[in-house]
């Protein structure tokens, strides 16, 4: 019995470590989504069109300036980023006084309108973008797998860029105003700080990492208009489970869920595309503020 | 006869349809204490909000050092040298107690340096790396002034600073705003304890309906006390 659940550990662990770059994805993006509701109390629905905007401006730097992966990974959130403070600017900030609901549905809105006008310029069959050359070659071997070195770059990559959100969060002087006006919008701004500035850049920032994690993943993922919205379902029930606007909770959770869809996929493979959503209604008949929000 | 440094002008402010103010006429002059004093409701907190760009609508004058600000954003108002310790105290459960009091930047030159706050507020220091609403009700209220006074704003508007405080924290509150003004600071401070105010305050105005109606020095304080009984229902 034990041996035959070791045999089936050791044939599981290539899914395991499959789960964790999955988890890196889940982590970079209920991480955007958790500082912009932290921050501005909007469901940002149109996460997954920006990660998917990400990916396609960075297929586009390279096809169409010559522009490759490296100055793309910093390029491409800017100018997604960019595309952000529009939004806030015209659209969003009207809404901060109604119901969350209102920016959902905006986001949502937007999202349909992004991934149409992407699926009518370059169709839904994908786009190929390569891998860097320093990080393509032969895949590394971890002893019971062969890794491509892609891979593993997405995960120290996600994991990089989680503790660096984390820090400028926790320990500087914007996250401690990011913080503040987290509970107190009003009295941060009548310190003398330009809150709806720092409103418009926080969803730009949210929108960057979205878009960050778009570049990490075209390589991976055929650069395609879908390839956000399948993913964003995923990532909201991540974000439900960690906690809304709760960054640790954001970025353990990822990962962490990454995992189990892995491990599910070694031991029960048939449910291995809805154990997410299993959880996410435990937690929430359990939990319902996540594992990491505050009631 | 120099221009005061905060005149306020036919002040009115609503929240939603509620006009809560209806004509606040008030002075303060460089360096000195006044208090608003008045009954639950009767527009005194609205009164340092509207004056700081915190309700709904606003109109009036309220000039600070000659500026108007009365259409101004509340940053703004914060960087031209007025600062706000509200009612609630606001201390931030999400930052530690040196987080809070770095929070407001400064605005201008000639705030406190830290050591002189410290050496103010004792247990500040010993309690710097507490989350800020782990302190006890006192000590949020001397992190909540704390928090203003290295900021360089020339103006402190405090919001009932003794309120549900111990006697014995009272009369701290009492001697750290003797201490401030000592520093040359401004304030106008909103109280419902005209007993405590008569200790630290220069001037007087009782608020009622959203508007002045009375106004008394400190020194003529005793001899108007059944005015002021009336006007509060004490």
């Amino acid at each position: 019995m034990l041996e035959e659940l070791l045999f089936q550990i050791e044939l599981g662990l290539p899914q395991i470590v499959l789960g964790l770059v999955n988890g890196a994805f889940y982590a970079l993006l209920s991480l955007g989504l958790a500082v912009i509701f932290g921050m501005l109390n909007v469901i940002n629905f149109a996460h997954g069109a920006q990660f998917m905007m990400g990916a396609f401006v960075a297929w586009m730097l390279l096809n169409w300036v010559g522009i490759g992966y490296w100055p793309a990974l910093v390029l491409s959130p800017l100018i997604v980023g960019a595309f952000g403070v529009l939004i806030e600017k015209t659209m969003i900030s009207r809404l901060y006084k109604l119901d969350h609901l209102y920016g959902l549905l905006l986001t949502f809105g937007l999202a349909l309108i992004i991934e149409g006008i992407f699926r009518n310029q370059f169709g839904s069959s994908g786009l190929p973008y390569a891998p860097p050359e320093a990080l393509g070659g032969p895949p590394v071997d971890l002893g019971f797998m062969f890794l491509p070195k892609y891979r593993l770059w997405v995960v120290v990559a996600a994991l990089g860029m989680s503790l660096a959100t984390w820090l400028v969060i926790e320990k500087t002087r914007l996250g401690a105003y990011l913080r503040a006006a987290t509970e107190n919008a009003a009295l941060v701004q009548a310190f003398g700080v330009n809150v709806p500035r720092m409103v418009t850049l926080t969803y730009a920032a949210g929108v960057g990492l979205a878009a960050f994690a778009g570049v990490l993943a075209a390589p991976i993922y055929s650069v395609n208009p879908q390839m956000g919205s399948s993913l964003i379902i995923v990532v909201f029930a991540v974000v439900v489970i960690g906690g809304m606007g709760s960054i640790l909770g954001s970025v353990v959770t990822g990962f962490g869920l990454g995992l189990v869809e892995g491990l599910t996929k070694v031991f029960y493979p048939e449910a291995s595309s809805t154990v997410i959503f299993v959880i996410m209604a435990i937690v929430l008949l359990a939990r319902p503020a996540g594992l990491f929000g505050r009631a | 006869m120099a221009e005061p440094l905060l005149k306020v002008e036919n002040l009115q402010a609503w929240y939603g349809e509620s006009h809560i103010l209806h004509g606040m006429d008030i002075e303060v002059r460089e360096g000195e204490v006044v208090t608003l004093l008045g009954r639950n409701g009767a527009g005194k907190t609205t009164t340092l909000r509207a004056i700081m760009g915190l309700v709904g609508r606003r109109s009036g004058s309220v000039r600070f050092e000659g500026q108007e600000l009365v259409a101004a954003r509340s940053d703004r108002i914060a960087r031209a040298g007025i600062a706000l310790c509200p009612e609630e105290r606001g201390i931030f459960a999400s930052l530690d107690v040196t987080e809070n009091l770095m929070l407001p930047p400064k605005v201008r030159e000639g705030g406190m340096e830290l050591e002189a706050i410290y050496a103010l507020f004792p247990n500040l220091k010993e309690r710097a790396r507490s989350p800020g609403t782990k302190l006890s009700g006192g000590e949020q209220q001397m992190l909540a002034i704390a928090r203003i006074l290295r900021t360089g704003a020339k103006l402190l508007m405090l919001d009932e600073p003794t309120e549900g405080l111990a006697p014995v924290i009272v009369q701290q509150i009492g001697r750290t705003i003797r201490e401030i003004k000592a520093r040359g600071f401004t304030v106008l401070l909103v109280e419902q304890n005209f007993r405590f105010a008569q200790t630290v305050a220069d001037r007087h105005y009782v608020v009622e309906h959203g508007r002045v109606v009375d106004a008394v020095s400190n020194a003529e304080l005793a001899g108007a006390m059944d005015r002021l009984h009336d006007y509060l229902g004490v």
